[in-house]
Protein backbone atom coordinates (compact mmCIF):
# COMPACT_ATOMS: atom_id res chain seq x y z
CA UNK A 1 0.00 0.00 0.00
CA UNK A 2 1.39 3.14 -0.89
CA UNK A 3 -1.42 5.48 0.92
CA UNK A 4 -0.30 6.32 4.19
CA UNK A 5 -3.45 6.03 6.90
CA UNK A 6 -4.24 9.65 7.42
CA UNK A 7 -4.77 10.28 3.02
CA UNK A 8 -6.86 6.89 3.54
CA UNK A 9 -9.45 7.68 6.04
CA UNK A 10 -11.14 9.58 3.45
CA UNK A 11 -12.28 6.49 1.64
CA UNK A 12 -14.04 4.99 4.74
CA UNK A 13 -16.62 8.03 4.25
CA UNK A 14 -17.40 7.44 0.63
CA UNK A 15 -20.20 5.40 1.51
CA UNK A 16 -21.93 6.93 4.51
CA UNK A 17 -21.64 10.35 2.26
CA UNK A 18 -23.60 8.32 -1.19
CA UNK A 19 -26.08 7.07 1.16
CA UNK A 20 -26.66 10.78 2.50
CA UNK A 21 -26.60 12.26 -0.91
CA UNK A 22 -29.15 9.42 -1.81
CA UNK A 23 -31.18 9.79 1.03
CA UNK A 24 -31.24 13.61 0.46
CA UNK A 25 -32.13 13.41 -3.45
CA UNK A 26 -35.13 10.97 -3.09
CA UNK A 27 -36.55 12.65 -0.53
CA UNK A 28 -36.51 16.30 -2.26
CA UNK A 29 -37.47 14.79 -5.85
CA UNK A 30 -40.21 13.21 -3.93
CA UNK A 31 -39.73 10.02 -4.98
CA UNK A 32 -40.57 8.60 -1.48
CA UNK A 33 -43.12 8.87 1.29
CA UNK A 34 -41.35 11.88 2.90
CA UNK A 35 -43.66 11.31 5.75
CA UNK A 36 -42.17 8.01 6.69
CA UNK A 37 -38.68 9.10 5.22
CA UNK A 38 -37.60 12.34 6.16
CA UNK A 39 -35.27 14.44 4.92
CA UNK A 40 -32.11 14.46 6.35
CA UNK A 41 -32.04 18.05 7.02
CA UNK A 42 -35.09 17.38 9.16
CA UNK A 43 -33.46 15.42 11.24
CA UNK A 44 -31.13 17.81 12.01
CA UNK A 45 -33.41 20.64 12.68
CA UNK A 46 -35.27 18.08 15.13
CA UNK A 47 -32.20 16.76 16.71
CA UNK A 48 -31.27 20.77 17.97
CA UNK A 49 -34.54 21.83 18.38
CA UNK A 50 -34.59 18.36 21.06
CA UNK A 51 -31.50 19.70 22.16
CA UNK A 52 -32.03 22.86 23.22
CA UNK A 53 -36.07 23.04 24.35
CA UNK A 54 -36.84 19.35 24.65
CA UNK A 55 -35.20 16.82 27.67
CA UNK A 56 -32.24 15.65 26.19
CA UNK A 57 -29.89 16.59 29.10
CA UNK A 58 -32.47 14.95 31.17
CA UNK A 59 -32.83 12.01 29.13
CA UNK A 60 -29.18 11.36 28.83
CA UNK A 61 -28.29 11.68 32.38
CA UNK A 62 -31.87 9.63 33.30
CA UNK A 63 -30.41 7.16 30.89
CA UNK A 64 -26.60 6.98 32.09
CA UNK A 65 -27.47 6.69 35.95
CA UNK A 66 -29.95 3.72 35.33
CA UNK A 67 -26.87 2.45 33.29
CA UNK A 68 -24.69 3.23 36.25
CA UNK A 69 -26.54 2.34 39.46
CA UNK A 70 -27.42 -1.27 37.47
CA UNK A 71 -23.29 -1.50 35.99
CA UNK A 72 -22.46 -0.75 40.26
CA UNK A 73 -24.63 -3.64 41.55
CA UNK A 74 -24.36 -6.05 38.93
CA UNK A 75 -20.29 -6.00 38.88
CA UNK A 76 -20.70 -6.17 42.97
CA UNK A 77 -22.97 -8.85 42.83
CA UNK A 78 -20.46 -10.79 40.04
CA UNK A 79 -17.49 -9.61 41.38
CA UNK A 80 -18.56 -11.19 44.88
CA UNK A 81 -20.41 -14.71 43.14
CA UNK A 82 -17.09 -15.19 40.87
CA UNK A 83 -14.68 -15.16 44.09
CA UNK A 84 -16.73 -17.24 45.93
CA UNK A 85 -17.29 -20.01 43.38
CA UNK A 86 -13.71 -19.57 42.58
CA UNK A 87 -12.24 -20.01 46.06
CA UNK A 88 -14.52 -22.53 47.38
CA UNK A 89 -14.13 -25.82 45.81
CA UNK A 90 -17.61 -26.91 47.31
CA UNK A 91 -19.25 -23.56 46.32
CA UNK A 92 -18.49 -24.09 43.06
CA UNK A 93 -19.48 -27.27 42.91
CA UNK A 94 -22.95 -27.34 44.98
CA UNK A 95 -24.00 -23.30 42.63
CA UNK A 96 -22.03 -23.58 39.48
CA UNK A 97 -24.24 -25.99 37.99
CA UNK A 98 -27.25 -23.92 38.77
CA UNK A 99 -25.54 -20.81 37.94
CA UNK A 100 -24.51 -22.17 34.35
CA UNK A 101 -28.18 -23.43 33.83
CA UNK A 102 -29.94 -20.31 34.62
CA UNK A 103 -27.34 -18.04 32.78
CA UNK A 104 -28.95 -19.96 29.29
CA UNK A 105 -32.27 -17.93 30.09
CA UNK A 106 -32.51 -15.53 27.71
CA UNK A 107 -31.56 -11.94 28.94
CA UNK A 108 -35.33 -9.98 27.79
CA UNK A 109 -36.80 -13.63 29.17
CA UNK A 110 -36.64 -12.29 32.58
CA UNK A 111 -38.53 -8.86 31.75
CA UNK A 112 -42.32 -9.74 32.46
CA UNK A 113 -41.00 -11.46 35.22
CA UNK A 114 -39.55 -8.62 36.81
CA UNK A 115 -42.33 -6.45 35.73
CA UNK A 116 -44.83 -8.85 38.02
CA UNK A 117 -42.20 -8.92 40.78
CA UNK A 118 -41.04 -5.44 41.19
CA UNK A 119 -43.69 -3.12 39.22
CA UNK A 120 -42.81 -0.76 36.04
CA UNK A 121 -40.63 1.34 37.55
CA UNK A 122 -36.94 2.26 37.67
CA UNK A 123 -35.96 -0.62 40.41
CA UNK A 124 -37.26 -3.25 37.74
CA UNK A 125 -35.15 -1.41 35.14
CA UNK A 126 -31.77 -0.96 37.39
CA UNK A 127 -32.18 -4.59 38.25
CA UNK A 128 -32.77 -5.91 34.67
CA UNK A 129 -29.33 -4.10 33.80
CA UNK A 130 -27.86 -5.68 37.07
CA UNK A 131 -28.32 -8.89 35.80
CA UNK A 132 -27.34 -8.48 32.30
CA UNK A 133 -23.66 -7.31 34.12
CA UNK A 134 -23.90 -10.12 36.50
CA UNK A 135 -23.20 -13.07 34.43
CA UNK A 136 -19.94 -11.64 32.67
CA UNK A 137 -18.50 -10.16 35.53
CA UNK A 138 -19.46 -13.63 37.64
CA UNK A 139 -17.90 -15.85 34.76
CA UNK A 140 -14.86 -14.06 34.00
CA UNK A 141 -13.84 -13.52 38.13
CA UNK A 142 -14.51 -17.22 38.16
CA UNK A 143 -11.89 -17.31 35.60
CA UNK A 144 -9.55 -15.09 37.18
CA UNK A 145 -9.20 -16.54 40.36
CA UNK A 146 -8.98 -19.84 39.21
CA UNK A 147 -5.92 -18.38 37.66
CA UNK A 148 -3.97 -18.20 40.56
CA UNK A 149 -1.67 -20.75 41.13
CA UNK A 150 -0.99 -23.17 43.99
CA UNK A 151 2.75 -21.53 44.25
CA UNK A 152 1.49 -17.79 44.78
CA UNK A 153 -0.75 -19.12 47.12
CA UNK A 154 1.52 -21.04 48.93
CA UNK A 155 4.61 -18.14 49.05
CA UNK A 156 1.41 -16.34 50.58
CA UNK A 157 1.44 -18.81 53.02
CA UNK A 158 5.20 -18.65 53.83
CA UNK A 159 4.60 -14.95 54.68
CA UNK A 160 1.81 -15.88 56.97
CA UNK A 161 -1.52 -14.23 55.08
CA UNK A 162 -4.23 -13.95 56.70
CA UNK A 163 -7.30 -15.09 54.97
CA UNK A 164 -8.55 -11.43 53.95
CA UNK A 165 -5.18 -10.35 53.51
CA UNK A 166 -4.95 -13.11 50.46
CA UNK A 167 -8.17 -12.26 49.35
CA UNK A 168 -7.23 -8.37 48.96
CA UNK A 169 -3.23 -9.02 48.94
CA UNK A 170 -3.19 -11.73 45.97
CA UNK A 171 -5.90 -13.19 44.67
CA UNK A 172 -8.15 -10.11 43.89
CA UNK A 173 -5.07 -8.43 42.30
CA UNK A 174 -4.13 -12.04 40.73
CA UNK A 175 -6.93 -11.86 38.91
CA UNK A 176 -7.98 -8.52 37.90
CA UNK A 177 -7.13 -8.95 34.77
CA UNK A 178 -10.02 -11.37 33.78
CA UNK A 179 -12.23 -9.09 36.15
CA UNK A 180 -11.39 -6.03 34.12
CA UNK A 181 -11.91 -7.59 30.82
CA UNK A 182 -14.98 -8.87 32.48
CA UNK A 183 -16.02 -5.48 33.53
CA UNK A 184 -15.27 -3.74 29.92
CA UNK A 185 -17.93 -6.71 28.55
CA UNK A 186 -20.61 -5.88 31.40
CA UNK A 187 -20.56 -2.12 30.43
CA UNK A 188 -21.03 -3.64 26.87
CA UNK A 189 -24.32 -5.47 28.15
CA UNK A 190 -25.24 -2.51 30.54
CA UNK A 191 -26.04 -0.12 28.06
CA UNK A 192 -27.91 -2.49 25.97
CA UNK A 193 -29.87 -3.60 28.70
CA UNK A 194 -30.74 -0.02 29.59
CA UNK A 195 -31.46 0.63 26.71
CA UNK A 196 -33.61 -2.81 26.57
CA UNK A 197 -35.58 -1.86 29.64
CA UNK A 198 -36.66 1.44 28.40
CA UNK A 199 -38.30 -0.24 25.90
CA UNK A 200 -39.42 -3.03 27.21
CA UNK A 201 -40.42 -1.27 30.79
CA UNK A 202 -41.55 1.72 29.66
CA UNK A 203 -43.16 4.15 32.86
CA UNK A 204 -45.50 6.68 31.98
CA UNK A 205 -43.39 10.08 32.58
CA UNK A 206 -39.77 8.96 32.74
CA UNK A 207 -37.41 10.40 30.91
CA UNK A 208 -34.53 8.27 29.22
CA UNK A 209 -32.71 8.32 25.53
CA UNK A 210 -34.69 4.71 24.97
CA UNK A 211 -38.22 6.53 26.07
CA UNK A 212 -37.44 9.43 24.07
CA UNK A 213 -37.48 6.82 20.63
CA UNK A 214 -40.15 5.18 21.99
CA UNK A 215 -42.46 8.19 22.66
CA UNK A 216 -40.60 9.54 18.86
CA UNK A 217 -42.34 5.95 17.66
CA UNK A 218 -45.70 6.47 19.14
CA UNK A 219 -46.10 9.85 18.11
CA UNK A 220 -44.84 8.71 14.53
CA UNK A 221 -41.97 11.03 14.46
CA UNK A 222 -39.48 9.97 12.56
CA UNK A 223 -36.31 12.33 12.67
CA UNK A 224 -36.48 11.97 16.64
CA UNK A 225 -36.36 8.49 16.46
CA UNK A 226 -33.38 8.53 13.77
CA UNK A 227 -31.68 11.31 16.21
CA UNK A 228 -32.37 8.26 18.94
CA UNK A 229 -30.67 5.63 17.60
CA UNK A 230 -28.21 7.57 16.49
CA UNK A 231 -27.74 8.80 20.23
CA UNK A 232 -27.74 5.54 21.70
CA UNK A 233 -25.14 4.29 19.26
CA UNK A 234 -22.83 7.37 20.11
CA UNK A 235 -23.27 6.85 23.96
CA UNK A 236 -22.15 3.33 23.65
CA UNK A 237 -19.21 3.61 21.16
CA UNK A 238 -18.04 6.44 24.23
CA UNK A 239 -18.64 3.84 26.75
CA UNK A 240 -17.07 1.23 24.83
CA UNK A 241 -14.10 4.18 24.13
CA UNK A 242 -14.20 4.46 27.98
CA UNK A 243 -13.89 1.71 29.06
CA UNK A 244 -10.88 0.45 27.01
CA UNK A 245 -8.88 3.34 28.15
CA UNK A 246 -9.50 2.47 31.43
CA UNK A 247 -8.87 -1.01 31.10
CA UNK A 248 -5.56 -0.60 29.31
CA UNK A 249 -4.87 2.21 32.28
CA UNK A 250 -5.67 -0.51 34.97
CA UNK A 251 -3.46 -3.05 34.08
CA UNK A 252 -0.34 -1.15 32.95
CA UNK A 253 1.44 -1.82 36.30
CA UNK A 254 1.48 -5.49 34.87
CA UNK A 255 3.59 -3.87 32.36
CA UNK A 256 4.87 -5.49 29.36
CA UNK A 257 5.58 -8.95 30.37
CA UNK B 1 -22.49 -4.69 21.88
CA UNK B 2 -21.20 -7.49 19.29
CA UNK B 3 -18.30 -5.48 18.51
CA UNK B 4 -16.25 -5.98 22.18
CA UNK B 5 -17.42 -9.58 23.29
CA UNK B 6 -15.89 -11.04 19.87
CA UNK B 7 -12.88 -9.22 20.01
CA UNK B 8 -12.33 -10.27 23.43
CA UNK B 9 -13.17 -13.64 23.47
CA UNK B 10 -11.18 -13.52 19.87
CA UNK B 11 -7.40 -12.25 20.50
CA UNK B 12 -5.62 -12.21 16.97
CA UNK B 13 -3.08 -14.18 18.37
CA UNK B 14 -4.70 -17.36 18.96
CA UNK B 15 -6.54 -16.96 16.24
CA UNK B 16 -4.93 -19.39 13.75
CA UNK B 17 -2.62 -21.35 16.61
CA UNK B 18 -3.03 -25.10 16.49
CA UNK B 19 -4.28 -25.96 19.63
CA UNK B 20 -4.35 -29.52 19.61
CA UNK B 21 -1.34 -31.20 21.25
CA UNK B 22 -0.61 -34.73 21.76
CA UNK B 23 -2.27 -36.12 24.65
CA UNK B 24 -0.28 -37.17 27.81
CA UNK B 25 -0.29 -41.10 26.82
CA UNK B 26 -1.08 -41.54 30.46
CA UNK B 27 -4.47 -39.79 30.27
CA UNK B 28 -5.45 -40.95 26.82
CA UNK B 29 -6.81 -44.09 28.15
CA UNK B 30 -7.88 -43.98 31.64
CA UNK B 31 -8.57 -47.67 33.34
CA UNK B 32 -12.16 -48.49 33.67
CA UNK B 33 -12.02 -48.34 37.40
CA UNK B 34 -15.18 -46.74 39.92
CA UNK B 35 -12.43 -44.23 41.72
CA UNK B 36 -12.15 -43.08 38.00
CA UNK B 37 -15.61 -42.17 37.72
CA UNK B 38 -15.78 -41.06 41.08
CA UNK B 39 -15.10 -37.63 40.12
CA UNK B 40 -17.68 -37.14 37.47
CA UNK B 41 -20.66 -38.94 39.58
CA UNK B 42 -19.65 -36.66 42.16
CA UNK B 43 -19.85 -33.38 40.19
CA UNK B 44 -23.47 -34.75 38.70
CA UNK B 45 -24.25 -35.79 42.54
CA UNK B 46 -23.08 -32.33 44.13
CA UNK B 47 -25.30 -30.29 41.10
CA UNK B 48 -28.59 -31.07 42.97
CA UNK B 49 -28.78 -29.94 46.07
CA UNK B 50 -29.01 -26.55 45.39
CA UNK B 51 -31.85 -26.57 43.00
CA UNK B 52 -33.73 -29.00 44.89
CA UNK B 53 -34.04 -27.33 47.91
CA UNK B 54 -34.68 -23.92 46.07
CA UNK B 55 -37.54 -25.80 44.47
CA UNK B 56 -38.89 -27.23 47.62
CA UNK B 57 -38.49 -24.15 49.74
CA UNK B 58 -40.32 -22.32 46.55
CA UNK B 59 -42.87 -25.25 46.58
CA UNK B 60 -43.47 -25.01 50.55
CA UNK B 61 -43.72 -20.91 50.26
CA UNK B 62 -46.48 -21.46 47.70
CA UNK B 63 -48.27 -24.02 49.72
CA UNK B 64 -48.43 -22.36 52.78
CA UNK B 65 -49.32 -19.51 50.08
CA UNK B 66 -46.77 -17.04 51.97
CA UNK B 67 -46.17 -15.62 48.63
CA UNK B 68 -49.41 -15.16 46.65
CA UNK B 69 -49.61 -17.60 43.50
CA UNK B 70 -50.33 -14.70 40.69
CA UNK B 71 -46.36 -13.26 42.15
CA UNK B 72 -44.99 -16.63 42.23
CA UNK B 73 -46.56 -20.05 41.47
CA UNK B 74 -45.56 -23.17 42.65
CA UNK B 75 -43.07 -25.53 40.87
CA UNK B 76 -45.15 -28.07 40.67
CA UNK B 77 -47.99 -25.57 38.67
CA UNK B 78 -45.50 -24.54 36.69
CA UNK B 79 -44.62 -28.19 35.48
CA UNK B 80 -48.76 -29.24 35.29
CA UNK B 81 -48.90 -25.86 32.92
CA UNK B 82 -45.93 -27.36 30.79
CA UNK B 83 -47.69 -30.54 30.92
CA UNK B 84 -50.89 -29.01 29.58
CA UNK B 85 -49.13 -26.58 27.21
CA UNK B 86 -47.30 -29.45 25.69
CA UNK B 87 -50.66 -31.05 25.20
CA UNK B 88 -52.34 -28.68 23.58
CA UNK B 89 -49.81 -28.35 21.22
CA UNK B 90 -49.26 -24.56 22.08
CA UNK B 91 -45.88 -25.32 23.18
CA UNK B 92 -44.61 -27.06 20.18
CA UNK B 93 -46.20 -24.54 17.42
CA UNK B 94 -45.10 -21.66 19.41
CA UNK B 95 -41.36 -22.92 19.49
CA UNK B 96 -41.74 -23.88 16.13
CA UNK B 97 -42.40 -20.59 14.70
CA UNK B 98 -39.72 -19.13 16.78
CA UNK B 99 -37.07 -21.46 15.76
CA UNK B 100 -38.53 -20.48 12.06
CA UNK B 101 -37.81 -17.02 12.77
CA UNK B 102 -34.41 -17.63 14.28
CA UNK B 103 -33.72 -20.24 11.37
CA UNK B 104 -34.66 -17.55 8.56
CA UNK B 105 -32.87 -14.89 10.31
CA UNK B 106 -30.10 -16.51 10.97
CA UNK B 107 -28.96 -17.43 7.72
CA UNK B 108 -29.79 -14.62 6.27
CA UNK B 109 -27.25 -12.62 8.83
CA UNK B 110 -25.09 -15.59 8.42
CA UNK B 111 -24.70 -15.94 4.77
CA UNK B 112 -24.41 -11.72 4.36
CA UNK B 113 -22.18 -11.32 7.39
CA UNK B 114 -19.75 -14.11 5.67
CA UNK B 115 -19.96 -12.31 2.54
CA UNK B 116 -18.85 -9.20 3.73
CA UNK B 117 -16.52 -10.58 6.15
CA UNK B 118 -14.48 -12.38 3.64
CA UNK B 119 -14.22 -9.22 1.49
CA UNK B 120 -13.06 -7.35 4.19
CA UNK B 121 -10.89 -9.42 5.01
CA UNK B 122 -9.21 -10.54 1.55
CA UNK B 123 -9.04 -7.41 -0.33
CA UNK B 124 -7.86 -4.21 1.53
CA UNK B 125 -9.62 -1.96 -0.15
CA UNK B 126 -13.18 -2.84 0.14
CA UNK B 127 -11.95 -2.96 4.07
CA UNK B 128 -10.83 0.75 3.73
CA UNK B 129 -14.30 1.76 2.10
CA UNK B 130 -16.74 -0.86 4.21
CA UNK B 131 -15.25 -0.84 7.59
CA UNK B 132 -16.08 2.72 8.90
CA UNK B 133 -19.20 2.31 7.90
CA UNK B 134 -19.88 -1.66 8.95
CA UNK B 135 -18.73 -0.35 12.69
CA UNK B 136 -20.91 2.83 12.87
CA UNK B 137 -24.02 0.13 11.54
CA UNK B 138 -22.76 -1.97 14.34
CA UNK B 139 -22.69 0.40 17.35
CA UNK B 140 -26.69 0.61 17.71
CA UNK B 141 -27.71 -2.17 19.82
CA UNK B 142 -30.38 -4.14 17.32
CA UNK B 143 -32.79 -3.69 19.98
CA UNK B 144 -32.18 0.34 19.25
CA UNK B 145 -33.05 -0.39 15.25
CA UNK B 146 -36.43 -1.64 16.26
CA UNK B 147 -38.40 1.52 16.52
CA UNK B 148 -37.35 2.93 13.08
CA UNK B 149 -37.80 -0.67 11.49
CA UNK B 150 -41.02 -0.81 13.20
CA UNK B 151 -42.33 2.37 11.22
CA UNK B 152 -40.64 1.40 8.10
CA UNK B 153 -41.66 -1.93 7.74
CA UNK B 154 -44.45 -2.73 10.28
CA UNK B 155 -44.44 -5.04 12.39
CA UNK B 156 -45.01 -8.32 10.24
CA UNK B 157 -42.28 -11.12 9.91
CA UNK B 158 -39.96 -8.66 8.13
CA UNK B 159 -39.32 -7.17 11.25
CA UNK B 160 -38.24 -10.04 13.20
CA UNK B 161 -36.52 -11.71 10.35
CA UNK B 162 -34.17 -8.44 9.67
CA UNK B 163 -33.78 -7.80 13.04
CA UNK B 164 -32.39 -11.17 14.22
CA UNK B 165 -30.10 -10.88 10.57
CA UNK B 166 -29.00 -8.07 12.26
CA UNK B 167 -28.23 -9.35 15.30
CA UNK B 168 -26.14 -12.26 13.22
CA UNK B 169 -24.61 -10.15 10.87
CA UNK B 170 -22.49 -8.02 13.05
CA UNK B 171 -21.05 -10.72 15.12
CA UNK B 172 -19.95 -12.88 12.30
CA UNK B 173 -18.77 -10.11 10.22
CA UNK B 174 -15.87 -8.95 12.42
CA UNK B 175 -14.93 -12.66 13.40
CA UNK B 176 -14.47 -13.71 9.98
CA UNK B 177 -12.57 -10.36 9.13
CA UNK B 178 -10.78 -10.76 12.11
CA UNK B 179 -9.95 -14.55 11.38
CA UNK B 180 -9.05 -13.93 7.69
CA UNK B 181 -6.54 -10.89 9.22
CA UNK B 182 -4.97 -13.14 11.76
CA UNK B 183 -3.74 -15.94 9.25
CA UNK B 184 -0.17 -15.51 10.05
CA UNK B 185 1.98 -14.45 7.19
CA UNK B 186 4.29 -17.06 8.05
CA UNK B 187 1.66 -19.81 6.77
CA UNK B 188 0.95 -17.69 3.59
CA UNK B 189 5.29 -17.11 2.92
CA UNK B 190 5.46 -21.23 3.14
CA UNK B 191 2.25 -21.26 0.89
CA UNK B 192 3.99 -19.34 -1.75
CA UNK B 193 7.36 -21.03 -1.31
CA UNK B 194 5.23 -24.26 -2.39
CA UNK B 195 3.95 -22.39 -5.42
CA UNK B 196 0.43 -22.12 -4.51
CA UNK B 197 -1.79 -20.27 -6.57
CA UNK B 198 -4.63 -18.42 -5.23
CA UNK B 199 -7.55 -20.69 -5.00
CA UNK B 200 -5.19 -23.29 -3.39
CA UNK B 201 -4.07 -20.59 -1.20
CA UNK B 202 -7.39 -19.61 -0.03
CA UNK B 203 -8.69 -23.87 0.07
CA UNK B 204 -5.66 -24.85 1.81
CA UNK B 205 -4.29 -22.67 3.84
CA UNK B 206 -5.99 -19.09 4.40
CA UNK B 207 -9.77 -20.99 5.15
CA UNK B 208 -8.17 -23.84 7.40
CA UNK B 209 -6.45 -21.38 9.29
CA UNK B 210 -9.18 -18.91 9.82
CA UNK B 211 -11.76 -21.39 10.49
CA UNK B 212 -11.70 -21.03 14.18
CA UNK B 213 -12.74 -17.54 14.78
CA UNK B 214 -14.54 -17.93 12.26
CA UNK B 215 -16.87 -20.43 13.29
CA UNK B 216 -16.83 -18.85 16.81
CA UNK B 217 -18.14 -15.83 15.31
CA UNK B 218 -21.24 -17.83 13.60
CA UNK B 219 -21.52 -19.45 17.64
CA UNK B 220 -21.77 -15.75 18.86
CA UNK B 221 -24.19 -15.20 15.80
CA UNK B 222 -26.86 -17.90 16.75
CA UNK B 223 -26.88 -16.59 20.48
CA UNK B 224 -27.54 -13.20 19.15
CA UNK B 225 -30.14 -14.40 16.96
CA UNK B 226 -32.03 -16.20 19.85
CA UNK B 227 -31.62 -12.82 22.33
CA UNK B 228 -32.92 -10.58 19.54
CA UNK B 229 -35.71 -13.24 18.77
CA UNK B 230 -36.93 -12.94 22.42
CA UNK B 231 -36.72 -9.01 22.45
CA UNK B 232 -38.90 -8.59 19.48
CA UNK B 233 -41.22 -11.10 20.17
CA UNK B 234 -41.96 -9.47 23.27
CA UNK B 235 -42.25 -5.96 21.63
CA UNK B 236 -44.09 -6.87 18.88
CA UNK B 237 -45.91 -10.77 18.14
CA UNK B 238 -48.57 -12.57 18.01
CA UNK B 239 -46.98 -15.72 18.25
CA UNK B 240 -43.84 -17.59 19.38
CA UNK B 241 -42.38 -18.17 22.49
CA UNK B 242 -41.66 -14.73 23.41
CA UNK B 243 -45.36 -13.87 22.75
CA UNK B 244 -46.55 -16.85 25.10
CA UNK B 245 -44.33 -15.05 27.65
CA UNK B 246 -45.91 -11.44 27.04
CA UNK B 247 -49.48 -13.38 26.97
CA UNK B 248 -49.24 -15.36 30.40
CA UNK B 249 -48.17 -11.82 31.53
CA UNK B 250 -50.70 -9.58 30.90
CA UNK B 251 -53.24 -12.33 31.96
CA UNK B 252 -51.35 -12.71 35.20
CA UNK B 253 -50.58 -16.12 34.65
CA UNK B 254 -46.67 -16.43 35.58
CA UNK B 255 -47.08 -20.41 35.12
CA UNK B 256 -47.73 -19.83 31.65
CA UNK B 257 -44.62 -17.33 31.60
CA UNK B 258 -42.30 -19.67 33.46
CA UNK B 259 -43.39 -22.80 31.76
CA UNK B 260 -42.52 -20.73 28.67
CA UNK B 261 -38.94 -18.85 29.91
CA UNK B 262 -37.69 -22.42 30.26
CA UNK B 263 -37.85 -23.17 26.98
CA UNK B 264 -36.36 -20.44 25.96
CA UNK B 265 -33.79 -21.24 28.20
CA UNK B 266 -33.46 -25.38 26.93
CA UNK B 267 -33.10 -23.96 23.08
CA UNK B 268 -31.22 -21.30 23.65
CA UNK B 269 -28.70 -23.92 24.94
CA UNK B 270 -29.48 -26.57 22.48
CA UNK B 271 -28.74 -24.34 19.77
CA UNK B 272 -24.92 -23.63 21.17
CA UNK B 273 -24.45 -27.55 21.79
CA UNK B 274 -25.71 -28.13 18.50
CA UNK B 275 -22.80 -26.12 17.20
CA UNK B 276 -20.47 -27.10 19.78
CA UNK B 277 -20.66 -30.41 18.45
CA UNK B 278 -20.64 -29.65 14.74
CA UNK B 279 -17.10 -27.56 15.63
CA UNK B 280 -15.91 -31.06 17.73
CA UNK B 281 -16.91 -32.67 14.10
CA UNK B 282 -15.36 -30.35 11.86
CA UNK B 283 -12.41 -29.92 13.81
CA UNK B 284 -11.37 -33.46 13.77
CA UNK B 285 -8.82 -33.38 11.21
CA UNK B 286 -6.69 -30.57 13.88
CA UNK B 287 -6.10 -34.11 15.92
CA UNK B 288 -5.67 -36.18 13.49
CA UNK B 289 -2.87 -34.07 11.96
CA UNK B 290 -0.73 -34.82 15.51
Amino acid sequence: MSLNPVSRDWRGLVLPAVFIAVWALVTHAGWVNTKLIVPPEKVLVVAWDYIVHGDFIKALLASLTRDGAGFVAGSLAGIALGSLLGVSRWAERLIGPTFHTIKQISLFAWIPLLSIWLGYNDTSRIVFVAVSVFYPVTLATFEGVKSVTRVQIEVAQVYAFTRSQLFTRLILPAASPQIITGLNLGLVYAWLATIGAEFLLPAYGDVGLGDTVIRGRAAFNVELVIFGMVLIGTVGALLNQLATRLEARALRWRGDR
Amino acid sequence: MSTTISTVALGDDIAALPRARPAPPARRRPPLKLAALWPRVRGWLLAWPVPLAVLALWQLAASYQWIPAQILPAPLTVAATFVDLFNTGELQSNTLISLQRVLFGFLTGAVLGLALGVAMGLSPLVKDYLYPTFKAFAQVPSLGWLPLLMMVVGIDEALKIILIAKSTFVPITLNTYKGLQGVPSSYIEVAKVYGFNRWQMLRRVVLPAAFPPIWNGVRYGLTHSWLALVGVELLASSEGLGFLIVYGRQLYQLDVVLAAVVVVGAVGYALDKILALIEARLLRWRRDAF
